[in-house]
């Protein structure tokens, strides 16, 4: 690690004006990417504003048919709180398929969208859910914020206060792991809201998190399994390293959706 | 008899300290005034060294010394060597490379340390590390081996050409051939043993410590075997002279055969503090031990087996390319010989086999011995070609290894072993009927029920351990003996120190020996100490690898526990006024044969001590005693496992639903001890089946570098395992223990893999079985996916 200083606003307005007054400061909201990459001295932000000494900043609210998870909330609240059980159990499962214990308690919703890590899963649930993401100068829709690997429509000193999320009547998360790293491979949300259907996929696309249209127009006429049977995507645009060819993962994005919707509609996976 | 002696499964006393964080590690210990090193390694897999600028560096705050190879020579600083010559089918001997502790000149592998940088604290040294200026011109470099001897390849070392160490053979080559020419049914494979990153917990570490005073130098350092490190930097490094080196392997937490090798490190903290007058301290960081620290195995073979009408096997032949890496590492030469091919009868009746061993030069971190080291590859060569013979030939797997197995001791196989004991049969069916192998059938329809494709794979292997006797060895080309020593020192009260040159980093020496002792004495275990690791202590040993601290290590300490018997029956006879061909001894009791009369055990080394009894003339005062035992032949353990697998067609994803091992150890000292060794080595020989391998890129980059991209196994690649033994006595040895440490490593991967592509029905399938894998050798099988 590098030498940095450290800086622990008290409000959400001293940490954006820290933001403003030091281009290179970096927010520690859960430190779980960065404290990692400054380790191993492949990041040197000279300025570190923490964030956990802003008040509100975390917990969990359901009003009616929404849900409101403050950025600042860590994975094991989420994944153990009966709220989320309760109003979006895909949403606590999901939070459970994070990293391991140490990072659940640690890593928080907020730092994990913003940093968009092509292979987190949060991303795939604000996408997947229609979430809108709160921020202190606007209110950002999931399918406009993330924008690619790692990067996000947030401007430099904006920072996100809470994510909404609107309450699914149906909803399942698939994710298939890297074997070494535990994050996703691929990741596939599917949601049913009335008679909005949503698929996201993380982990296999080059770019990052995205939708695919087309498994959604087939499961809007019938929201099973079978109406995908046989789907796949082009592997164009999909990644591929060691851990899996591009063919691999667009094909795994199609097993994991159908496996998805089964998990949605109560059916075992086929 | 106390209850802590030779079979109990006592709990192993060293955990108290390991599991309440009181272990004593390298990383643990601080000498006044020390400073720290950190390395500048190689960021090219093959460059020319044009220059090193360190002016910068020197100036950092902090900054004690940087030091490059240059001063290396000018203190003249020896080469580190490969302890174990092999010479080629030609007769010439191998091209062992020079292999300083800092690169000079040229980089021949990404990590390959260029200099050092001591500093008053580590994160100055690692500020200073990046103002070091090294002019690096980048040279083509080459890392698979297959592609290494091919013209046109990037050339490592001059002494070497077309990267070529040695060219080995063992066998007959003709009589191999006409079995061939004969036989009813050829089996052939192309084989990738995939080349794995050992990751022990504890990662190495090395304090050195120069005395200015006494001229004397003192290294604590995570070795396996402190005496050979300490031989090795005094004889060939010419570091300090042997009598002024002082080596300390303390708690040290895990090896599997890493930590065995004498290391740049080491030798640098050594020199480093003689050059600054202070202690150096030097701890590796996890991704500097991916680039560090010698990794194992990476073979590419072709092998073939010849069977009759009957499917009896008639001859074995196997072409290897075996990868070193950049340099040769200490016993590196070994395995992929002497370790390997002479292990390729398995435990079968074959009348001919012969192996031709091409080892190369790479532009990787050096491969040495790693759990196992050859014996892994050799089983999984023999078990892969065994098991798919018999689904060519259409035959049962396990009858047609049956038909095959050796049945009569000792048996002399074609390729140098001759192995003492086994009933590979027994263990054979005690396995399958563990393993209900008979109803495999009915559990493969439940699970395509369930659209998953079911297999099952066995793995009959052998492994010779306790690598021995020494003048074999030393016939065979290894610089040192493998012979064990051991110290045995009663004190005045009856307690018990044990001094061994064998090491423990992980396997439960403290306890195991200590069992020995007490089955010995009749004294509980807690009365007894366990000294190893410290060179100044024990006065000679070979340290631990290959198996070798049962059968070798506990049959030194049986050696000094007769002669303490011996020397005690002395005291007793004078204690108790009797003849000492009178003296019994027995549960810790001497007693007068035919009398009522009789000592503790307590008393009689009271006695030794005060020698009341009996005057200088006729008896020395004291009860210690030391020996040294050399082996009169290697160990056979051999077993079978028994894999079964459930493939995911939609995913390739492979799940272990079930494994049963039923291991020959020969005597068990612990039977917890070696559940535990077997469950180890299952897990490891699963981590190289299913997920674990080391992948370069064509430029010489370690593409998996971190727990990121390389994969260990976890708890969830396994199910619950299924261990037993049978057992035959091993005749060579005054216990009759064969080892156990690395027969999960050696059995496991082949029934792994025999599992999965009996599951997915081809045979083409690499390691590690990772999803992707199966996914894409089932996508080339046109096998209708499971619904």
């Amino acid at each position: 690690m590098y030498a940095f200083t450290f800086h622990r606003p008290q409000t959400v307005r001293q940490a954006a004006g820290l933001l403003t007054k030091n281009g290179d400061a970096k927010l520690l909201a859960g430190g779980q990417t960065l404290l990692p990459t400054m380790k191993l001295r492949l990041a040197g932000p000279p300025q570190i504003i923490d964030m956990t000494l802003i008040e509100g900043m975390s917990g969990i609210e359901q009003s009616g048919r929404t849900l409101t998870i403050g950025a600042m909330t860590t994975h094991n609240e989420v994944n153990t709180s009966p709220v989320v059980q309760q109003a979006a159990p895909v949403l606590a499962k999901l939070a459970g398929m994070i990293g391991d214990p140490a990072v659940r308690h640690r890593g928080t919703i907020g730092g994990s969208i913003a940093n968009n890590d092509p292979n987190a899963d949060y991303p795939a649930a604000c996408l997947g859910l229609g979430a809108t993401i709160v921020t202190n100068k606007r209110r950002i829709k999931a399918d406009e914020f993330f924008t690619g690997m790692f990067s996000t429509v947030l401007e430099p000193a904006e920072i996100i206060t809470k994510v909404i999320f609107p309450l699914p009547k149906k909803a399942a998360y698939q994710k298939f792991r890297n074997q070494a790293s535990r994050f996703a491979l691929v990741g596939v949300f599917v949601s049913k809201r009335g008679s909005e259907i949503r698929v996201a996929v993380t982990g296999a696309g080059s770019n990052g998190v995205f939708r695919v249209k087309s498994f959604e127009e087939a499961l809007k006429k019938r929201f099973s399994p079978k109406s995908l049977e046989g789907m796949t995507i082009p592997a164009d645009g999909m990644n591929s390293d060691i851990h899996g060819s591009a063919e691999y993962r667009a094909h795994l994005v199609g097993v994991l959706a159908r496996r998805a919707v089964a998990e949605a509609i109560g059916k075992p996976a086929a | 008899m106390s209850g802590t002696g030779i079979g109990a499964a006592v709990r192993r006393k060293e955990d108290q300290r390991f599991i309440t964080g009181k272990g004593h590690y390298t990383d643990d210990i601080n000498r006044p005034g020390q400073a720290f090193a950190y390395f500048i390694r190689s960021p090219h897999a093959h460059a020319t060294i044009k220059s090193i600028d360190a002016k910068a560096a020197s100036a950092m705050p902090g900054v004690v010394a940087v030091l490059t190879g240059a001063e290396l020579a000018t203190d003249k600083i020896g080469n580190l060597i490969c302890g174990w010559m092999i010479h080629s089918k030609d007769g010439s001997p191998m091209k062992m490379a020079a292999h300083p502790a800092l690169a000079s000149g040229k980089a021949c592998h990404v990590g390959d340390p260029i200099a050092v940088v001591i500093a008053e604290t580590l994160p100055q040294a690692r500020d200073a590390a990046e103002k070091v200026k090294v002019d690096y011109a980048a040279l083509p470099a080459v890392a698979d081996p297959a592609a290494a001897q091919k013209s046109g390849a990037p050339q490592i070392h001059d002494i070497a050409p077309n990267n070529t160490i040695y060219q080995w053979h063992l066998g007959d080559a003709k009589a191999v051939d006409a079995a061939f020419k004969s036989a009813k049914h050829v089996t052939k494979l192309d084989i990738v043993n995939n080349r794995l990153v050992p990751n022990a917990i504890e990662p190495r570490a090395a304090i050195g410590d120069y005395d200015s005073g006494a001229g004397t130098f003192t290294l604590w350092n995570t070795t396996q075997n402190p005496h050979v490190a300490r031989l090795v930097i005094a004889a060939f490094v010419g570091m300090a002279p042997e009598h002024k080196l002082r080596v300390i392997a303390p708690d040290v937490g895990g090896g599997f055969g890493s930590k065995i090798f004498i290391y740049p490190e080491e030798v640098v903290a050594l020199w480093a503090s003689r050059r600054v007058g202070r202690p150096v301290k030097w701890v590796a960081e996890r991704s500097e031990a991916f680039l560090a620290d010698a990794h194992g195995r990476d073979h590419v073979t072709h092998a073939e087996m010849a069977f009759d009408a009957d499917g009896k096997i008639t001859g074995l032949r196997a072409k290897t390319v075996a990868n070193l890496g950049a340099y040769m590492s200490t016993f590196s030469s070994s395995v992929p010989t002497y370790l390997y091919a002479t292990l390729l009868s398995g435990q079968y009746e074959i009348p001919h086999i012969y192996c031709e061993v091409d080892a190369v030069y790479t532009n990787t971190v050096p491969v040495d011995a790693y759990r196992g080291a050859g014996r892994p590859e050799a089983t999984f060569v023999v078990e892969r070609l065994v098991e798919v013979g018999a689904r060519e030939m259409g035959q049962d797997p396990a009858e047609l290894r049956r038909k095959n197995f050796i049945k009569n001791f000792p048996h002399q196989t074609p390729v140098i072993m001759t192995y003492d004991a086994g009933d590979y049969n027994a263990s054979l069916k005690k396995a399958m009927e563990l393993a209900d192998y008979k109803s495999f059938a009915k559990r493969k329809r439940e699970s395509a029920r369930h659209g998953k494709l079911r297999g099952i794979g066995l793995s009959t292997y052998i492994e010779a351990c306790g690598i021995a006797p020494s003048q074999a060895v030393g016939s065979l080309g290894c610089g040192v003996g493998l012979w064990e020593s051991a110290e045995v020192r009663v004190n005045p009260t009856g307690s018990v120190e044990i001094l061994t040159g064998t090491h423990a980093h992980g396997q439960g020496h403290e306890t195991t020996f200590a069992q020995v002792v007490s089955e010995r004495l009749g004294i509980p275990i807690e009365n007894v100490l366990v000294v190893h690791g410290d060179t100044d202590k024990v006065q000679f040993g070979m340290g631990t690898y290959g198996s070798r601290s049962g059968a070798v290590g506990m049959s030194a300490l049986v050696k000094a526990l007769d002669k303490v018997e011996a020397k005690a029956k002395k005291v007793a006879a004078h204690l108790l006024e009797a003849a000492e061909g009178d003296i019994e001894f027995k549960d810790g009791k001497f007693s007068v044969a035919g009398t009522d009369k009789s000592a503790a055990w307590g008393d009689v080394s009271l006695n030794a001590y005060i020698a009341h009894k009996f005057s200088g003339a006729e008896l020395e005062p004291g009860l210690k005693e030391g020996a040294f035992y050399d082996p009169t032949n290697f160990t056979f353990p051999a077993g079978c496992h028994i894999c079964e697998v459930e493939v995911d067609t939609e995913t390739g994803n492979t799940e272990i639903v079930a494994w049963t091992a039923v291991d020959d150890f020969g005597v068990v000292v612990n039977p917890m001890i070696v559940e535990g060794q077997v469950h180890g080595g299952i897990a490891q020989g699963v981590g190289q089946a299913l997920c674990e391998g080391a992948i370069y890129d064509k430029d010489g980059q370690l593409v998996t570098g971190s727990f990121m991209d390389y994969a260990m196994p976890r708890a969830n690649h396994l199910p619950t395992l299924t261990v037993d033994t049978t057992m035959t006595k091993c005749p060579s040895n005054p216990l009759g223990i064969k080892g156990c440490g690395e027969a999960g490593a050696i059995a496991a991967p082949a029934a792994v893999i025999n599992a999965i592509t009996d599951a997915i029905g081809t045979e083409n399938l690499a390691m590690p079985a990772t999803p992707a894998t199966v996914w894409a050798a089932l996508q080339k099988t046109g096998m209708p996916r499971a619904a």
